[in-house]
């Protein structure tokens, strides 16, 4: 063994988590190691080339606003970017990116060789260097002891890995890449509870061996987009995706296979998603179901590999070529990479307190896959939370817990710390109670100030920021005292746009409230006094016209804030307190809420036992007062 | 969740004299104020209490006489603002009170929750924390075992479908959203989200209807004889109470001479209101007269209106007539052994679709069709008593009214124009009221819910 070096902190590994984690914690001023298995892989994308979706795409955006680095790297390296749910509320709205694999991860790697006080080196780290429970740093296999106190591990399905394909089992991570084995068994001996997760990826294949007339195009949006709040610049020339489907032929031979599957032929197996099944899975589950949709995803520019989203599979290979051969435009596909499922360990995540610290090992913290997730988006956020969290740490700076009604990573994060999860977790828009808070559109209004805070983004980005907020304060503003007269011009325009005529003079904001009215009717009706951009406009509008339910959320969250404001000291004994029921004291005693707000949302944790810890809590607070007096 | 003002009835269950409904919080006084008729609670000083009439301002209707005390927060044991509104014992006055403040805004206090608050708000003594948790605890599972004991079987199964159907359409709604690309389900739409959202609205009022009919069932219908002096009040009130057997003693009101008789006829228990009058000398009768008819007639759910076939309809008696409209009524036509002075005609005009009976009360003759008429009007001739789903419980049907204010939410929103993930938000909300009512837990099962019934994949 020689000694490496010290840092403030170590991330071991480079995915989406990790690069995220290295990324926030040098920033905040931390040294920091990032060790990474292939310098050629950081960032590597070894399931579907996409980034964003639904939720996803929020989070995105919040890391983002965040100072992180994913939205601005998709920016850079897209092949086709598309909106989603535009004929909806702009509360579900989400951006949606098909990458290009290589390219990104060449960015991401470009980023990160540049970043200040970030050193990036491949190694294989084989232990963790633990002292009486608390962290001082790794070991990799080549013998280089590397010494920090705060360590963050984003080994995403490497622990442990084994893929999966037909009858044929290997250890290894994702793409034939070495999986680690010691880290998961150090963990295990070192008292944290690892859980056995599955998940999977379908088979590429050859673009030229597609007849793509057989299939339908799905074409990027023509208007440019970008997630970055910092990106200017936006890519014109896109790829299409293109959509076929499987047909009865296809599930006859998935059925009369089965046994063949590595998840059916009837080993324990870990527990796949329900929300991203394989293609087995669809017809087990769904079998009245005629069809199942493919997507067909270019993974680049450069390349001519396509991801046949839709059939994830650990089926064996001959039949995962028997499977093509039915479905319309894939007949003669010829497949370049085979599908396979692939097993791995994660932490339990309710091990952790909301900073992603572990509870059992001061100075270890976790991110990304590794703590039950599955998804780019929701590891990259729990990547930057770590870094800044262990910055903190390091640094003796402040930390930074966002809580459910800030941003879909304090969802994230308080479901996996408070709940666990007993499934790979995917964030979707239905797990997070203030949905209409934690838009696509207000990312930067909910989380800029904090980024400051948190020294994470520039003094001239804070600067526009505050541009920005300041034009829709004023906006709203005018807008609220502006009354518009029902003159002949007026009513014509609300005819225009199939509304009803003015009986009589209406503030601007009342009749942008109107269904039929858009901020675009009233800036004819009453233009400002300069051209607004785009989002300022956007922000404006919505905000105006959904005041009533944002109102209501808004209400909501205070009655969560107080609760979540009531403090629970981490000294606090569950056997001392009279009343509670033993199941909740079992489950409080393992999760261990910082806050009454956060015990509330355990499971087995009724309002009695919350009423209860109320009093007890007030009780102890008292006698300490009346001891110091 | 703290703070809010709650309510609760503080005298102990049963039949007590009086009893009372206690708030404790901020809005405690501006809650009572909003339906209490006679001054305005808000500028009275702290620690008087204060006579008066409730009014339930949806209805107008004057509910019940009271005596509201008022205490100003920190001098009261919650050191909260606290009111109390004494009202007339037995469980229907103090739950309709009860209900009404709810309504106002008050939410139902939890087991031991006044008590929490005043050791919370430094009321209470420190060494009296454990018995305050243990009060808590026991208070707790005391009323769950309550509360499952008033839990109807069908109630809870109907309760568990309607949910069904919301989750279903809201899990239809999430899919949308979540996984747009999926083309396998049809878009919701607006006038679907809409039909299915008005048909469980339907459902959950038809349920706050049997609330009325549980309370009913259990409390007996108040139930008014009225009609001039000399009619044969006192006879009808004998005939029934002795025919049927009273089944509960009379109980004295205190703040006013009421005396209460409870007679079940054909299964139908009638709670006899303001007997008194009825009941002392035709001499007293007659000062009391019409006026005292028409008070009684403000806490009655059903009328019965006692006219002399003897003489013709007077204008006093048209005035009772006016008096009832827009209220169960059953119309009694006495003493068919005289002579028959007056017009049928005109009484069956001013019945105005009532049940109109002819009874001679001395021969006892057509009791049989008055109770059946009685009868068939409570069960509209239909449900019988052991196959009726019915709400009692306070806490239940607060919560099944708030379900239903969070429906007309999302109706409204609807109208507007709103999208439909926005509408959802209010349909959540009733999904989950209604699982409180039956103590089901919320998220994950909204995502089970989705996974099973979809086949999801991009």
């Amino acid at each position: 063994m020689y000694d490496a070096g010290r840092y403030d902190v170590i991330v071991i590994g480079a995915g989406h988590a990790g690069v995220e984690a290295g990324l926030a914690a040098a920033k905040r001023g931390a040294k920091t190691l990032m060790l990474t298995l292939n310098l050629d892989l950081i960032a590597f994308m070894p399931c579907n080339p996409s980034v964003g979706g639904p939720a996803k795409g929020v989070v995105v955006r919040e890391i983002d606003a965040l100072g992180g680095q994913i939205g601005k790297t998709i920016d850079k390296t897209h092949i086709q970017m598309r909106l989603l749910n535009t004929s909806k509320g702009p509360a579900v709205r989400a951006l949606r990116a098909q990458a290009d694999k290589v390219l990104y991860q060449q960015e991401m790697k470009r980023v990160i060789e540049q970043q200040e006080n970030l050193t990036l080196r491949q190694g294989m780290v084989e232990e963790l260097i633990i002292e009486d429970g608390v962290c001082k740093g790794v070991k990799t296999e080549t013998k280089a002891c590397y010494y920090a106190d705060q360590v963050i591990v984003t080994t995403g399905t490497f622990m442990r890995g084994k893929v999966l394909i037909g009858d044929i089992e290997y250890e290894s991570g994702p793409n034939n890449q070495r999986p680690t084995i010691t880290l998961s068994e150090q963990l295990e001996k070192l008292g944290i509870d690892l859980v056995r997760f599955k998940t999977g990826t379908p088979m590429r294949v050859n673009s030229h061996t597609i007849d793509y007339s057989k299939t339908e195009i799905q074409p990027g949006d023509e208007e440019p987009r970008a997630f970055s709040y910092e990106t200017t610049e936006f890519i014109t020339d896109q790829i299409p995706c293109w959509l076929t489907y499987t047909g009865e032929v296809t599930h006859q031979i998935i059925d009369d296979n089965l046994a063949t599957s590595a998840m059916y032929s009837g080993a324990e197996r870990g527990t796949g998603p329900r929300y991203c099944p394989s293609i087995e899975d669809k017809i087990v589950r769904f079998n009245d179901k005629p069809r199942h949709q493919v997507f067909l995803e270019p993974e680049g520019r450069n390349t001519d590999e396509i991801y046949v989203q839709g059939l994830s599979t650990s089926l064996p290979e001959y039949v995962q070529k028997k499977m093509l051969e039915t479905v319309p435009g894939l007949e003669n596909a010829e497949i370049m990479r085979a599908g396979y499922a692939i097993e791995y360990d994660a932490v339990v995540p309710t091990q952790l307190w909301p900073t992603l610290e572990t509870k059992n090992i001061a100075g270890l913290f976790t991110a990304g896959q590794i703590n039950g997730t599955s998804g780019y988006e929701e590891a990259a956020g729990q990547g930057l939370m770590a870094g800044v969290n262990a910055a903190a740490k390091a640094l003796g700076k402040e930390t930074l817990i966002l809580d459910r009604s800030q941003a879909y990573i304090g969802v994230m994060i308080d479901d996996l710390i408070t709940k666990g999860t007993d499934e790979p977790y995917r964030l979707l828009t239905s797990r997070a109670e203030y949905r209409l808070l934690l838009r696509h559109d207000n990312a930067d209004l909910r989380l800029t100030d904090i980024a400051y805070d948190m020294e994470l983004i520039t003094e001239e980005r804070y600067a526009q920021f505050n541009r920005k907020k300041e034009l829709i304060q004023q906006e709203i503003g005018r807008l609220t005292e502006d009354r518009i007269k029902p003159t002949d011009e007026i009513q014509n325009m609300i005819e225009e746009i199939g509304g009803s005529r003015l009986k009589d003079g209406i503030l601007a904001v009342d009749l942008l409230r109107r269904p039929e009215v858009k901020y675009e009717t009233i800036k004819r009706m009453t233009p400002p006094e300069i051209e607004l951009p785009d989002d300022v406009e956007e922000q404006v509008e919505i905000q105006v016209k959904y005041e009533g339910y944002i109102k209501k959320s808004n209400q909501q969250v205070e009655k969560m804030r107080k609760m979540e404001n009531k403090k629970i000291p981490d000294s606090i004994d569950y056997d001392e307190i009279s009343g509670l029921a033993t199941e909740a004291k079992d489950r409080l005693k393992k999760v261990r809420p910082l806050s009454v707000g956060q015990a509330s949302r355990i499971s087995g944790v009724n309002p009695a036992d919350i009423s209860i810890l109320l009093v007890y809590l007030e009780q102890s607070t008292k006698s300490k007062t009346a001891a110091n007096e | 969740m703290e703070n809010d003002t709650i309510a609760a009835v503080s005298t102990p269950a049963g039949e007590g004299a009086i009893a009372i409904v206690r708030l404790s919080g901020d809005e405690a006084v501006s809650i009572t104020n909003q339906l209490f008729t006679s001054k305005d609670l808000r500028h009275v000083d702290s620690h008087t209490i204060h006579y008066g009439k409730l009014m339930d301002p949806k209805t107008e209707e004057k509910v019940e006489e009271v005596m509201v005390s008022i205490m100003k927060a920190p001098k009261t044991f919650t050191r909260e603002d606290i009111i109390e509104i004494n009202c007339h014992g037995g469980m229907v006055s103090v739950n309709r009170v009860l209900q009404l403040v709810l309504r106002e805004g008050a939410r139902l206090a939890e087991p031991g929750e006044f008590t929490k608050r005043a050791f919370l708000n430094g009321r209470i003594d420190l060494s009296q924390a454990e018995a305050v948790m243990d009060l808590i605890r026991s208070k707790t599972d005391r009323a769950m075992s309550v509360a499952l004991k008033q839990m109807d079987g069908r109630l809870s199964n109907l309760i568990r479908d309607l949910r069904q159907q919301l989750i279903e359409t809201v899990a239809h709604v999430e899919v949308n959203i979540d996984y747009p690309e999926y083309d396998d389900v049809e878009e919701m739409t607006h006038d679907l989200l809409e039909e299915r959202t008005r048909y469980v609205k339907s459902e959950v009022q038809s349920l706050l209807l049997t609330a009325k009919q549980g309370k009913i069932l259990r409390e007996g219908i108040a139930t008014a004889i009225i009609g001039k002096p000399n009619v044969g009040k006192s006879s009808l009130m004998n005939i029934l109470a002795h025919e049927n057997k009273a089944i509960v003693t009379d109980i004295p009101g205190t703040t006013r001479d009421v005396i209460e008789e409870y007679v079940n006829v054909r299964g139908v228990p009638l709670r006899l209101i303001d007997t008194a009058g009825i009941r002392e000398t035709e001499d007293i009768v007659e000062k009391i007269g019409v006026e005292r008819s028409r008070q009684a007639l403000q806490d009655a759910d059903l009328i019965l209106l006692v006219l002399n076939g003897n003489e013709p309809l007077s204008e006093e008696d048209a005035a009772l007539f006016e008096a009832a409209k827009d209220l169960d009524i059953i119309v009694t036509v006495n003493k068919t052994d005289l002579d028959q002075k007056i017009d049928m005609n005109e009484v069956s005009q001013a019945a105005n679709g009532a049940p109109v009976i002819t009874t001679s009360l001395i021969e006892e003759q057509g009791i049989d069709e008055l109770e059946q008429a009685i009868a068939d009007t409570f069960f509209d001739g239909e449900l019988d008593h052991g196959d009726l789903t019915y709400v009692s419980n306070v806490r239940h049907i607060q919560l099944l009214e708030q379900a239903d204010d969070a429906l007309n939410d999302a109706l409204n929103s609807m109208e507007m124009g709103m999208p439909l993930d926005l509408v959802q938000i209010d349909i959540t909300r009733s999904w989950e009221l209604l699982g409180e009512i039956i103590g089901e837990d919320v998220h994950e099962s909204l995502i089970d819910q989705l996974f099973s019934q979809f086949c999801l994949g991009k």
